[in-house]
């Protein structure tokens, strides 16, 4: 017999093999299902997990869609920690990418360097003030930020595409919904040759690094901690539930508007009605996988990123339909949040008793 | 299931035939062509991408052994776009069809990095040397079931579904209108914009609403076929979209416009075959079959069937334009003097609707 | 049929998915398990009940059908979750991606088959009255069935022995175990309802209000669901008032559009289903004056009994 058992605290050995265990067990069973299918599991693995990033192109995209994921993942996990529960990053992300890209509009032919810093400002108030609307209802009166935020998002996505059908529209464009090309002032231009990896991705790593330094060193990173874990305590040790509603909702619709800033102005170049794929969806996942650290939000980012390359590259290179790669990636997802188990309990073998415990 | 499993099958067997071929005979290796679509929707929609896949299928089937092909579905406009149309030219496909406007930009900026690679790029405006254009002039079908809906239509009114106000969906308005009120001077077209290509819930919601507002036929330029249901169900007609939907609605279904790409595909892949493929901008229609009107329903009597094919023969001969004057706009003010007609060039671009339109 | 009768019966059918997947969810979720895998469920109910429909030509084995597929997601889910206590938002998420993947690849075989629309139960005399007669009757079973669940919902959770059970584990897991009720198993039982509802509404979906299979039909529907059970503050019959008010004002948007009454761009009307929701929202939080935190309050928080 096997008897679980809470492990006193976290077991770090676990913490770094689970993640090879969950990959090894995806592997598996994913090698069984391509079988199942007709498929040859070496070539359809390979596909996946390999060929993404076995060249610089390959490694630079795999940093160009982890970037917004890095970016949400960070702001959503502090919310997260302390119980705020912004669902709606998708739409912030609109926002940033329609205050950002509206500056970029509106000086097009100005080519200057402070255009783009402008864009900035403008992409993270934007984000904020999507995510402002959420905490005002949450502090004000206890309106749910779950669905302000997610119903917010929807409006998002409209706005934008009333702006790109209607008064945004390219008077070039031949009429097809979407902006003129920014100007050279308002791009972010590749860091690496031959990849389309803009500084996007440093941006992402400082913040993921300062977040890091802000939780485990100050005292309002602690704060998050303490409201999220014991609201009564923290009330107790005078800490402001309505500031860390703000602050958190407001830090991850800021981040959240600055990933959408780095799609438009990075690879997109201009505004289309459709400027993500649901990274603000996806990063909650990322958050989640990432326990709630930004280390841990990192690594996810990427290895979520390389599930959705890879998942493109099989349809190309093994010509599996994409329901397949799909399924797949549902069971790595299950496989790494499952083995997340083995951190904080284990199994020991026990000795069968008879008696009353027995029958 | 099984009839997956047969499709799959069958393209497993086309790619192992490939495989086969290629190290045994170089002679072979050269005469065999790969081809490569990009998606935006599953394949599954029973629309548009539906209807492209039918053209890949053609493909397969007229060139055998000589081609194999590759596609991947549901790939969203923007960066993931375009690292997708790269890794199918990086793969050696030969000739790769971006089946969405919304794939311009990357299918350009792809087509500079790979010379060599040919790029066909459905309902878009730019080219290159390695670029190539192809739509379907969609709005020649539509001023034949204008015909019909003009001699059958009891209240005057019909129900237009519209997805998004861009100049494909515009320009269909506008010539089903001039075409209706041809037959018909006093007759509206309620316009309902649902904001999606695809939603078959709310393409029924607007289907009902417009019934019950006096629309005795339902038309649509939105993917599914829950709009012709509905009017099977209410006991009003319509008219299918992009393939013939008669299954869903064998009494209802007056006619469908049906989009046919194989035989294009076909011709395209074998121009790269024998070396003589070329850049081009092709706006082909009824005349060459690139849109095809479905065989009529039970609904509509003889001298209609007469009259909707002469107007038919009238297109392909070219006697009869389906934007000739004169045409006045929506305020009343004529945009079109009698005599003439609107150019290619104002038709890419419409924006405006003639009388008669209520959007 | 008077256009306003015809009307509200829309509303109805638009209502109807959403207060089925909502009310499941609702029940999950007073049970403190938050099972964002809605919109996947949906989807594999959608599938397996039109399969089986179109298959064996029995509705009612369509609908057994969905909700047992819905039912197998959730019980993935509950494994997963309540067994080895994985995150219960990130699990739900993941859960919406696998069934979107399974979902399609089981019925690729099926797009453009079309499949005969459930039946509608006509009471002979009484379908035939004015106004009363298509509002109330004429309907299809789910759409009984999801107003009835309301019913039952409100009376377990409210006046039952069994519903109060299922609460205490919502609201103090840990008080809960101490009296001696099944924490986990109570639990699995009530995710394992919250995926047969996904499931019907999905079936309502592919059998009733399009009777087709086309990939990814649901079109973000469970998370307008999800969206419903916060809505309703987690009572069963506010959860009412919200699918109607939401299905009414997509209704009415797209009827605003046919008559040419606003002149405004169509993505502004097309916005108003979901500015409603926030408004009434808070309009309802304004008057009640109070502050209450509505939601149950283990929500989302795993649970492993002491050993």
């Amino acid at each position: 017999m096997l008897r679980i058992e809470a492990r006193p605290e976290p077991s770090r050995r676990m913490l770094l093999a689970t993640p090879f265990l969950a990959v090894l067990l995806t592997v598996v069973s994913g090698a069984l299902l391509f079988a199942l299918l007709g498929r040859d599991p070496l070539v359809s693995l390979h596909a996946f997990f390999v060929t993404p990033v076995s060249s610089l192109y390959g490694l630079g995209e795999l940093g160009l869609k982890a970037t917004p994921l890095i970016l949400i993942g960070i702001g959503l996990a502090a919310g997260f920690r302390a119980n705020v529960w912004n669902i709606g990053a998708e739409g912030q992300l609109v926002l940033g990418a329609v205050c950002g890209g509206g500056v970029a509009l509106w000086f097009w032919e100005v080519d200057a360097p402070w255009v783009f810093p402008l864009m900035v400002v403008a992409a993270v108030a934007g984000g904020m003030a999507w995510a402002a609307i959420p905490a005002f209802l949450k502090t004000r009166l206890e309106v749910n930020e779950i669905l302000v935020s997610l119903m917010l998002t929807y409006v998002a996505v409209l706005l934008l595409s009333a702006l790109v059908y209607g008064p945004w529209k390219d008077p070039e464009g031949f009429n097809f919904p979407q902006s003129r090309m920014f100007g050279e002032a308002a791009l972010m231009p590749p860091v690496v040759e031959g990849t389309r990896l803009h500084a996007g991705i440093l941006v992402a790593l400082a913040v993921a690094l300062a977040a890091w330094l802000w939780q485990a060193r100050t005292l309002s990173g602690f704060t998050l901690k303490v409201v999220g874990l014991a609201p009564a305590a923290a009330r107790f040790a005078g800490f402001e539930r309505r500031r860390t509603v703000w602050l958190t909702l407001l830090l991850g619709g800021g981040l959240a508007g600055l990933a959408g800033l780095f799609e438009v102005a990075g690879p997109i170049g201009q505004l289309v009605p459709q400027v993500s794929p649901g990274y603000g969806f996806t990063a909650i996942i990322v958050a989640f996988l990432g326990r709630l650290h930004p280390v841990g939000v990192v690594l996810a980012a990427l290895l979520v990123a390389l599930s959705y390359i890879g998942g493109e590259t099989a349809q190309i290179e093994a010509g599996l339909p994409q329901a397949v790669t799909g399924v797949f990636q549902g069971m790595l997802l299950f496989f790494l949040l499952a083995t997340d188990f083995l951190i904080r309990y284990r199994l020991r073998p026990v000795a069968r008793r008879r008696g009353a415990e027995g029958r | 299931m099984t009839l997956k499993t047969t499709r799959r099958t069958l393209l497993a067997g086309a790619a192992a035939t490939g495989a086969l071929a290629l190290p045994g005979s170089r002679l072979l290796a050269t005469e065999q062509v790969k081809a490569g679509w990009v998606y935006v929707g599953p394949i599954g929609d029973h629309g548009w991408t539906y209807t492209h896949d039918q053209g890949r299928l053609d493909v397969e089937k007229a060139l055998g052994d000589k081609v194999v092909t590759t596609y991947v579905e549901n790939v969203a406009e923007g960066p993931d776009a375009e690292r997708v149309i790269r890794q199918l030219a990086a793969s050696g496909n030969d000739i790769i069809f971006a089946t969405s406007f919304g794939f311009m930009n990357p299918v350009i900026r792809v087509a500079k990095q790979f010379p060599k690679v040919k790029f066909e790029h459905a309902t878009g405006y730019k080219t290159a040397p390695n670029v190539a254009v192809y739509n379907a002039r969609f709005h020649e079908g539509r001023t034949v079931i204008g015909t019909i809906a003009g001699r059958l239509s009891k209240s005057g009114i019909v129900g237009y579904i519209a997805s998004f106000p861009i100049p494909e969906v515009v320009m269909g308005i506008n010539a089903f209108t001039l075409a209706m009120r041809k037959r018909r001077p006093d007759a509206q077209i309620k316009v309902v914009w649902v904001n999606s290509w695809y939603d078959p819930g709310k393409e029924a919601d607007a289907a009902k609403a417009l019934i019950d507002q006096g629309a005795d036929i339902i038309t649509q330029h939105t993917d599914s076929p829950a709009p012709l249901q509905v009017a099977e169900e209410r006991g009003v007609s319509g008219f299918g979209q992009a393939s013939d939907m008669r299954k869903f609605a064998p009494n209802a279904q007056l006619t469908a416009i049906v989009d046919h790409w194989g035989p294009y595909y076909v011709e395209r892949v074998k121009a790269v075959l024998e070396g003589t493929w070329k850049s081009h901008i092709i706006w082909h229609g009824l005349k060459e079959g690139m849109v095809q009107i479905a065989p009529y329903g039970p609904r509509v009597p003889e001298e209609v069937r007469a009259e909707a094919d002469a107007v038919k023969q009238g297109i392909i001969d070219g006697t009869l334009h389906p934007f000739a004057g004169p045409i006045r706009d929506q305020a009343g003010e004529l945009r079109v003097p009698e005599g003439q007609s609107l150019s290619d060039e104002e038709l890419l671009k419409m924006d405006w609707y003639v009388e008669g339109v209520q959007a | 049929m008077d256009p306003i009768v015809a009307t509200t019966v829309s509303v109805i059918s638009a209502a109807t998915p959403l207060l089925l997947a909502a009310n499941g969810e609702l029940v999950a979720e007073k049970a403190g398990v938050l099972n964002l895998g809605v919109e996947g469920m949906m989807l594999v109910g959608a599938v397996s009940g039109f399969a089986v429909t179109l298959i064996t030509g029995s509705a009612t084995l369509g609908i057994l059908a969905a909700a047992s597929a819905g039912a197998l997601l959730a019980l993935l889910f509950g494994l997963l979750t309540l067994g080895l206590m994985a995150n219960q938002v990130a699990t739900g998420l993941a859960l919406t991606i696998f069934g979107v993947g399974v979902s399609s690849l089981v019925g690729a075989g099926f797009v453009g088959t079309p499949v005969e629309r459930l039946p509608r139960l006509d009471i002979p005399g009484l379908s035939d009255l004015p106004v009363l007669g298509p509002l109330l009757f004429g309907h299809d079973a789910l759409v009984y069935l999801s107003v009835a669940m309301v019913a039952l919902t409100a009376w377990f959770l409210g006046r039952t022995r069994a519903g109060m059970i299922l609460r205490a584990c919502g609201e103090n897991d840990e008080a809960a175990h101490a009296l001696g009720y099944p924490v986990i198993a109570v639990r699995f039982a009530a995710v394992l309802f919250g995926g047969v509802m996904s499931g019907l509404a999905g079936a309502f979906l592919s059998l009733s209000y399009t009777p087709m299979w086309v990939e990814a039909m649901t079109a973000g529907r469970g998370w307008i669901a999800l969206a419903l059970v916060v809505f309703a503050a987690w009572r069963p019959w506010r959860l009412l008032i919200g699918a109607y008010l939401f299905g009414g004002v997509t209704i009415l948007q797209l009827h605003a559009q046919g008559l040419g009454l606003f002149a405004v761009p169509s993505q502004v009307l097309s916005m108003l289903p979901y500015l409603a929701t926030i408004l009434v929202l808070t309009l309802i939080a304004a008057g009640s004056g109070r502050r209450r935190l509505d939601a149950p309050a283990c929500l989302g928080r795993p649970f492993r009994p002491p050993a």
